[in-house]
């Protein structure tokens, strides 16, 4: 562990350019998926567990399309496409249902929707990594010390491009407003005259397309296996509960924060230690909290 | 309509029926031995399933045609009872239950993966049911003092041990050579990683890099950064092929030039049709490779083998080493039918732990804990094609590896 310090800061900080990178790039694809979580919870009170696996679900839409040559520019929009109409299918036949259930009864549906999925998922493509290569070029810096394959950057511009325009949708369009007045009172909302089960039905297959995006990115920039989503998931997850919800530009942050947190536990305290970063991150949040709203607590005399 | 359905429920349960009773009766019967097998055949196994299965089935089809197994004077012919164990090792255990109590079994073929095989050793074991296995090569399989459990294949600590005995041949002062690895925590990899511990401190070589990775490992930058930046002579990775296709994909991103890489299951995650760059020169360990030189009187050579296993499976363009060994399995429990001469569960344990044969598959001789001491592992190199090369010793490897980004 020493021994990484002295590296990273001491004998070649170059290297911490690369580490750097790869964190924006990781923290580009989560802060999207927990942007989609957000959204759902936000609105729906669903707490999505299989969020993950609609990610993973993109990436092997994309994987399939990648089969007939076409550029990551077409796959894009496609997978979006086809990810937000399976959303609006998965709610129709399921989430609808589990909407004004308790907390348990959506987070039980959304956990056998994950495993479903991950089963289908094994069924079509098998149990075996798969992986889509591009074949874009890599761009050296600092004497080939630091890479940075151009796939990552066009990735990164159009996570950037996507995230915008769902705040300015969220913000301008109609339908942004109708959902953010769902979300702040679905009654008072209704009594205007919005058909909330369909802004449900909406928000739901947005989440859904935003999750295929994601998906996207990461086929092209790491591997897929049918049982991966979970990660994704987790850290969805912890990202919108440091961040909280409906605040996306605190979404963002966190997720490039996590993004950079796990390389750097990663670079100094081993790779086998990035997946349980953004938990330990969650569970520092957590306590911080605790502590700092104890001023604002009240016992009843 | 109605009728129809009707016909149907009721030829189910004959079909049942029939089943059940042939199935307590199965085992040693008229003329056919019967094996199980639980193997899995759907879940995160089911591709390695299905190439175990029908390397059984390839052995039971040529052992049979040539004349079946002759046991005190009279000819049986091999049968193998499967049930899907789903990849999960509960299940597993279950069905290799049902096996020996309903079905009636008494000799057993292993299950894919060592995960799989650890769930079921105990239970073979308990009711002294002699199992093969050939799919199973963790170390610690064999250190549980199983008595009625047998390996075909080398375990999995002699994985990528070669790779460092042949950096220390390519090495003026093997004393020398800095070492960085990468080894996923699951039970296999550490396995492997006991071993090249083992061969590195042989040879008194520097660990400069020891590195885990997360079992669900798809981002391992940190660790190459770390690779690029102290540069050192030799990288082994393990992490099933999940770990060879991040770290092919990643080697490849990040124009990694270390002299010698090597790492378990690139065939599996087809590095070098993905990434040929990059993969050039990777070393890949293997328990089987079909150019080898050793032959038995049934299968023939071993690419006799691998032609009439083609023929068999025209789906094949190269066969998996798991479906080899999966018949040399079959063939080590004829060996010890006709050696033993009885089928007594007991009598036929001592002939298998006797057997010493050289097989299509590679000489296989079984130590007191059952693993099979006879075989190396072998290792080959990609080649700038993207075919692969037996390497059998340093002169015939390419070294440093040939790459250019």
């Amino acid at each position: 562990m020493l021994d990484n310090i002295q590296l990273l800061f001491v004998w070649a900080p170059v290297i911490n350019v690369q580490i750097i990178l790869e964190g924006i790039f990781l923290g580009a694809v989560f802060a999207l998926s927990a942007y989609g979580l957000a959204l759902v919870w936000g609105v729906m009170n669903i707490k999505n567990l299989a969020q993950g696996d609609f990610v993973i679900m993109g990436g092997y839409i994309s994987l399939a399309l990648s089969q007939y040559n076409t550029s990551i520019f077409v796959i894009l929009p496609l997978v979006m496409l086809i990810m937000f109409f399976y959303g609006f299918i998965v709610y129709h036949s399921m989430i609808k249902r589990v909407i004004d259930q308790d907390m348990f009864t959506s987070l039980l549906a959304t956990f056998g929707l994950s495993l479903l999925m991950q089963q289908v998922m094994n069924l079509i493509w098998g149990p075996e990594v798969q992986i889509i290569d591009l074949d874009f070029p890599v761009y050296d810096a600092f004497d080939g010390f630091v890479t940075i394959p151009s796939i990552k950057i066009i990735s990164l511009v159009l996570a950037g491009i996507l995230s915008l325009a769902i705040v300015l949708f969220m913000k301008k369009s109609r339908i942004g407003q109708a959902i953010r007045a769902t979300a702040q009172d679905p009654r008072a909302a209704r009594v205007l005259g919005i058909d909330t089960d369909k802004i449900y039905a909406f928000t739901f297959s947005l989440n859904s397309a935003i999750c295929g995006a994601a998906g996207v990115f990461v086929s092209v920039i790491w591997v897929l296996q049918p049982f991966y989503g979970i990660t994704y998931s987790v850290r969805s997850f912890a990202i919108v509960t440091a961040a909280g919800l409906g605040n996306l530009p605190a979404v963002i942050s966190a997720g490039f924060g996590i993004g950079l947190f796990e390389k750097y536990v990663g670079a100094i305290i081993g790779t086998a230690y990035e997946v349980a970063a953004p938990v330990s991150m969650l569970l520092i949040v957590l306590v911080f909290r605790q502590i700092s709203m104890k001023k604002n607590r009240q016992a009843v005399k | 309509m109605i009728d129809k359905f009707m016909l149907g429920i009721g030829a189910s349960v004959a079909l049942t029926l029939a089943g059940l009773t042939t199935a307590v009766s199965a085992k040693v019967e008229g003329d056919t031995i019967t094996l199980g097998s639980s193997i899995s055949l759907t879940g995160k196994y089911a591709t390695n399933g299905l190439h175990t299965q029908r390397g059984y089935d390839y052995a039971v089809d040529v052992i049979n045609s040539s004349g079946g197994v002759k046991v005190g004077g009279k000819t049986y012919k091999l049968d193998v009872k499967y049930y899907d164990d789903e990849s999960t090792p509960a299940r597993g255990a279950q069905l290799a239950e049902r096996l020996i109590q309903q079905d009636g079994i008494e000799f057993m073929l292993g299950p894919y993966s060592s995960g799989m095989t650890k769930a079921i050793a105990p239970v073979s074991e308990k009711f002294g049911v002699p199992m093969v296995e050939a799919e199973g090569a963790s170390r610690s399989l064999f250190t549980q003092g199983y008595k009625y459990l047998f390996a075909v294949l080398s375990t999995s600590e002699q994985y990528l041990s070669t790779a460092i005995e042949l950096a220390a041949q390519a090495s003026s002062d093997p004393s020398s050579v800095r070492v960085a690895m990468a080894f996923e925590s699951d039970p296999f990899s550490m396995d492997v990683r006991a071993g090249v511990v083992d061969a590195i401190n042989k040879y008194g070589m520097k660990t400069i890099i020891d590195d885990q990775l997360p079992a669900d490992l798809s981002d391992m930058s940190t660790t190459l950064t770390k690779v690029k930046a102290l540069k050192p002579d030799i990288l082994i990775v393990s992490g099933h092929s999940k770990g060879a296709a991040t770290a092919a994909r990643q080697i490849n991103e990040m124009k990694v030039n270390v002299p010698m890489i090597a790492m378990t299951h690139c065939e599996a995650a087809k590095v070098q049709e993905k990434f040929p760059k990059a993969a050039n020169g990777f070393l890949c360990p293997t328990q089987w490779v079909e150019t080898l030189s050793k032959s038995d009187p049934m299968f023939g050579t071993a690419s006799d083998w691998n032609t009439g296993f083609k023929k068999a499976h025209p789906s094949y363009s190269s066969v998996p080493y798991q479906s080899a060994q999966a018949s040399a399995a079959v063939y080590v429990f004829k060996e010890a039918f006709e050696a033993a001469n009885s089928f007594d569960q007991d009598t036929v344990r001592d002939a298998i732990s006797a057997v010493e044969m050289e097989t299509f598959y590679g000489d296989i001789k079984f130590s007191d804990a059952g693993n099979n001491i006879a075989k190396p592992m072998f290792m080959r190199q990609i080649d700038s094609t993207g075919n692969y090369s037996l390497v059998e010793s340093a002169k015939d490897m390419t070294f440093p590896r040939n790459v250019s980004y």
